[in-house]
């Protein structure tokens, strides 16, 4: 009785409660909507290609818009071999820096002009990593490629892949940095207490802990290294054929988007570029769900 | 709360107040055939010099002309969903793409361009260019700068054993068009294998995004070679070859050589590619950039004055626009094709009845 009462009470007094509660609710739908639309819109601009090509749009090997031959395996192999290299060679970075300052240097003021620099990082244009690769890790890049004896033109897969691990250390060493932070600190004291190094404090009690975080913001970063258009466009040569070894020009799939859109004379061209956007949708989506299922296992054991 | 709220009131409406005021000081300041707008857009080549032509003209008469840098393409598609008054392109359309848009098309040469084939060599040496060597460069059958057939036509330069990056757009573009529409003209097996196109499925080398790109990496690649247009590689200062033309001779591309190619019978629609010219002192890779509009004007409620504005601007685009191009490295058009254009916006007409019986006149700027 008294419950009903209070309820009731609660719905009179608090209308601007309910109002605020349906703006969030609707904006939080208006989300969902934009996604089913993007989705759709996708689906819509691709079906010419769907029909002519089917299937083997996503197997075919050759790029041809003249004789409107559309294949997009060249670069889905660039977008994720460059995306798996750059968090190949960013994990170890980036797990350094967020044990540096989510352990080490918690507070302080190397602490906060570390985590300053980190934020300054993530935030600078694409295009000005790109054109700062272009004129410090090519070079670099190219004496690699004469020592091993390969063309050296220092654009290419590799090129690509460093700048993009550049460019996503500071989203995974942030997101790191604040669930290391999050260790309860009855466990690592517990660990001292047993005579624990901090070495073996780190290895076997923060890590674990933190380990689903870790995950999440890893996959956040592989996310945007997929998607990063401009600083790959730059330095990944584009040339629109399968790569021989990972020095070799590539192209990704949100590369060729930019760079052919504006001149899709045919319709046909345009649908295949759209429809690249719609595997780019689809390989972003398929990460992410595989990403959170992981964690979500994680959080259960 | 309510104090916040009524001063805002109040801020607005002086905003309101004092805008009102200020549009009506304009229309009584200006003629009412000056706030005519007119809407261009398209190839990206042309967009220097008409922002350039048409802030002098619009210092000189007052009237408004807005261009917008979409590429050659999307300049086709915005005056074909009529979006724009006139589009700009550096490929004209073919008899079947005006069919495709159901209505007459008047195409309007603007100026030249010219496409140059800028270098990264080792002692910068001079080097001459044959479109054999050329197009066998780009097909990936000549690979390296000491090539017995690129040292044959360059007897006495220094060329290393050095392997030749070649360097193409990697976005869509008129720049493409048209040179690979040159590569398809000199050489049979590229048109082909490989054909004409904004964005074609290239044989060999890397791909750099606009003419910026194409120049950052023949900077820094040694033994690279690309193609720009011949603004920028002036501008830039990249060493570029001389090419040789239909008549045999090595021409170093310039101005003066680009406005040379032109130098042949137009057509009366102008609709027509100077690449390889005929002219004995031209530089074979250039090409028209075109204004193109309906040659009806009267079409989606346009009026008759929109319509005069629009043919008036062009007219001054093609002659005393003219005057702006060679301080920006643009080459001007030549008489020929000025006459050519004269009698493509005297055709020009509104219900049938031409908008331009003879050169307009301009009131003076109040």
């Amino acid at each position: 009785m008294t419950n009903n009462k209070t309820q009731v009470s609660f719905k009179n007094s608090y209308r601007s409660d309910r109002i605020f509660q349906v703006t969030l609710s609707t904006a939080a739908y208006l989300l969902l909507v934009l996604l089913v639309g993007i989705l759709i819109t996708l689906v819509l601009g691709s079906i010419p290609t769907i029909k002519s090509h089917g299937f083997n749009f996503a197997f075919d090997k050759v790029w041809n818009p003249i004789m409107e031959e559309f294949g997009a395996l060249p670069f889905i192999i660039g977008t994720l071999l460059t995306s798996l290299i750059a968090l190949a060679i960013s994990f170890p970075v980036s797990m350094s820096i967020s044990l540096f300052l989510g352990e080490y240097f918690k507070k302080g003021s190397i602490s906060s002009l570390f985590s300053n620099i980190l934020e300054l990082l993530a935030g600078i244009p694409s295009v000005i990593y790109g054109f700062t690769a272009l004129f410090f890790i090519v070079p670099i890049i190219r004496w690699i490629e004469i020592k091993l004896g390969i063309p050296a033109i220092g654009l290419g897969i590799m090129t690509a892949s460093i700048v993009l691990a550049v460019m996503i250390i500071p989203y995974a060493a942030s997101i790191a940095r604040e669930v290391l932070k999050l260790t309860p600190n009855d466990l690592k004291e517990g660990g001292y207490a047993l005579g624990a190094t901090r070495y073996e404090l780190i290895r076997y009690i923060t890590f674990p802990q933190a380990r689903s975080g870790i995950m999440a913001g890893t996959l956040l970063a592989f996310g945007r290294a997929l998607g990063e258009t401009m600083a790959v466009t730059m330095v990944i040569g584009n040339a629109n054929v399968i790569p021989k070894n990972i020095f070799d020009p590539a192209n990704t799939m949100a590369s060729i988007i930019a760079n052919e859109f504006s001149e899709a004379s045919s319709d046909l061209h345009m649908a295949a570029l759209i429809e690249i956007g719609l595997l780019l949708f689809l390989i972003t989506a398929f990460f992410n769900i595989i990403g959170k299922l992981y964690i979500k296992r994680l959080a259960k054991k | 709360m309510k104090l916040i709220k009524s001063s805002l009131l109040v801020l607005s409406s002086a905003f309101l107040i004092a805008s009102c005021g200020g549009s009506d000081k304009q229309n009584t300041q200006k003629e009412s055939s000056n706030d005519i707008s007119i809407l261009g857009a398209g190839s990206s080549f042309g967009f220097p010099i008409y922002s350039k032509v048409f802030s002098e003209y619009h210092n000189a008469t007052g009237a408004k002309v807005n261009y917008q840098s979409i590429g050659s393409s999307g300049g086709i598609k915005q005056l074909t969903s009529k979006k724009v008054d006139f589009g700009g392109t550096d490929k004209f359309l073919t008899d079947e793409d005006i069919q495709k848009i159901g209505a007459p098309i008047v195409h309007i040469p603007t100026c030249i361009g010219a496409i140059a084939l800028a270098y990264n060599l080792e002692g910068n040496p001079q080097i001459n260019l044959s479109p054999e060597v050329l197009s066998a460069m780009y097909l990936g059958k000549i690979t390296q700068w000491n090539d017995p057939k690129i040292q044959a036509i360059n007897p006495d330069a220094k060329l290393p054993n050095q392997k030749i990056t070649v360097v193409h757009r990697s976005d869509g573009s008129g720049t493409s068009y048209n040179y690979t529409l040159y590569l398809s003209r000199v050489n049979p097996e590229w048109e082909s294998s490989v054909g004409t196109g904004a964005s074609v499925k290239w044989p060999t080398g890397v791909g750099g995004k606009g003419n910026e790109g194409i120049a950052g990496i023949i900077q820094q690649t040694p033994g690279s070679i690309g193609y720009v247009e011949l603004v920028y590689a002036m501008q830039t200062g990249l060493k570029y070859a001389s090419i040789q033309n239909a008549a045999g001779n090595f021409i170093t591309p310039s101005l003066e050589a680009t406005k040379n190619s032109a130098n042949i019978d137009l057509p009366a629609d102008s609709r027509i590619y100077i690449i390889n010219s005929e002219a004995t002192d031209a530089y074979p890779i250039s090409s028209f950039t075109w204004a193109i509009l309906y040659k009806e004007q009267n079409y989606n409620g346009r009026t008759k004055e929109q319509a005069t504005a629009l043919v008036k601007a062009l007219w001054w685009l093609t002659h005393q626009g003219q005057e702006f191009c060679e301080p920006l490295d643009y080459v001007r058009l030549p008489n020929p094709a000025v006459q050519v254009a004269e009698k493509a916006l005297l055709s020009i007409t509104f219900d049938g009845q031409a908008l331009l019986t003879e050169a307009p006149t301009w009131q003076a700027k109040k």
